[in-house]
């Protein structure tokens, strides 16, 4: 009926209001998604974000939605929209010096794909900044689970690109991953 | 209800992630192809944040500090609909803005206009089980930027929206009907010729409070369509 409303970029002013650490509105996003009661592998996901030179981008907004440790959405629009550990399956962080950004979650569990069969471990991942007129959509794999090998969606992307989305595990349940925009060892984003 | 979303909307509605005459797009879009995503769980699901994290007149932001601050008053209201037609409720809308002389409280922003003390400009609403939302603010002026000589942004209230699911998510900005600057801005003018009106607000009488508020009505329209019988499998 009616046509969606157009993105806009997020400009380079949304802190104060979308991440306001820095700021007096209270926050309602954290890059912490684990908390007390929490189940699961906690886990930490660090990188940069870079632009077509590779330098950092500084203002950028990367947010993660993702299933709990079991493989489950009863937190999401999809369930009753709470989980008996408070746990909310979203994060939000605003990158600063050197384009990094940092969360703490919990290792997802494995959720249905298109084709049925579960999918490997990962994070949907969103990716705004100034400069981009439309958010662009990536993933997060991990490099240490085997599901990989026989997941729907990263089988998609050709092998010599998987390893743009999959983070690599830098130390005891820490993860790496850089998400390049433009230019060698471009991040596979989606049309999603 | 399950949603569906079809790649077409997305298309239709949104601008490109190169979009030349926005300078700032050149090293931030992908060259590469983008892939297309069978729509699984995880994006066909969203997060839930509704009237528990908003706080008193985060939906009043002339009422944040101890003072009026200065512009002029503007009631924004409107519907969040899905493409459909169908109210999206309780859905979260965060807003942010310059103040009325064009200004962002942002620590970067340094053009040389005057910061109000009592105006931040950053709030939230959640749209009510009809998917009505409504806000009051100062109406934002227009500020100068970089991007070419003698470059404006029309007057604009940034929106960020969640809807049902991770697919419907979106940044916009809303602008404000008859701006002489829409001709000038690129951000606005690489959205596609057919839909830029979306974007604009329009007065609207019947919001305008006597003797109080100028009143804008603005409805969004989220991703998301109930799968009809031809498109099921």
């Amino acid at each position: 009926m009616s046509g969606v409303t157009p993105s806009q970029t997020v400009g380079p002013y949304f802190a104060y209001a979308l991440t306001p650490s820095r700021y007096p509105l209270h926050e309602i996003f954290s890059t912490d998604l684990t908390g007390p009661g929490i189940e699961g592998t906690k886990i930490t996901l660090t990188g940069r974000v870079l632009d077509g030179d590779g330098v950092g981008v500084t203002d950028a907004m990367i947010e993660i939605w993702q299933a709990d440790a079991k493989g489950s959405l009863e937190h999401s629009t999809l369930g009753s929209g709470k989980s008996n550990s408070g746990f909310k399956g979203f994060g939000r962080c605003e990158t600063l010096a050197e384009g990094a950004y940092a969360f703490t979650t919990v290792k997802p569990g494995r959720v249905p794909g298109a084709d049925g069969k579960l999918q490997a471990p990962h994070l949907g991942v969103t990716l705004f900044s100034r400069g981009m007129l439309t958010h662009l959509f990536t993933r997060v794999y991990f490099e240490d689970e085997a599901a990989n090998a026989e997941d729907q969606i990263l089988n998609l992307v050709p092998a010599e690109r998987r390893p743009t989305i999959i983070a690599k595990k830098v130390g005891d349940n820490a993860y790496q991953l850089d998400i390049r925009i433009q230019g060698g060892d471009e991040t596979v984003f989606f049309h999603a | 209800m399950s949603l569906i979303y079809p790649h077409e909307s997305f298309f239709e509605a949104h601008p490109k992630h190169d979009s030349p005459t926005y300078r700032s797009t050149a090293k931030r879009h992908p060259k590469q192809p983008l892939i297309i995503l069978p729509h699984t769980m995880t994006e066909l699901s969203g997060p839930v944040y509704g009237h528990e994290v908003v706080q008193e007149f985060d939906n009043d932001l002339t009422r944040q500090h101890a003072g009026e601050p200065q512009g002029e008053r503007i009631i924004v209201q409107g519907r969040v609909l899905d493409e459909d037609g169908r109210p999206v409720p309780n859905t979260l809308i965060e807003v942010w803005q310059a103040n009325a002389a064009g200004r962002y409280v942002h620590v970067v922003d340094d053009h040389p206009a005057p910061l109000d003390p009592n105006f931040s400009g950053a709030g939230r609403v959640v749209t009510d089980e009809n998917g009505r939302y409504r806000f009051t603010s100062i109406k934002p002026g227009p500020y100068p930027w970089r991007n070419h000589h003698n470059a404006w942004r029309p007057a604009h209230i940034h929106l960020s929206l969640f809807g049902p699911s991770f697919l419907s998510r979106v940044v916009t900005q809303m602008y404000f009907e008859g701006d002489p600057l829409f001709p000038y801005d690129p951000i606005m003018n690489e959205v596609p010729e057919h839909a830029r009106h979306r974007l604009i607000s329009k007065f609207d009488l019947d919001v305008t409070e006597p003797e109080w508020a100028l009143g804008y009505t603005f409805d969004i329209v989220l991703r998301g369509k109930n799968e009809t019988p031809m498109e099921t499998k």
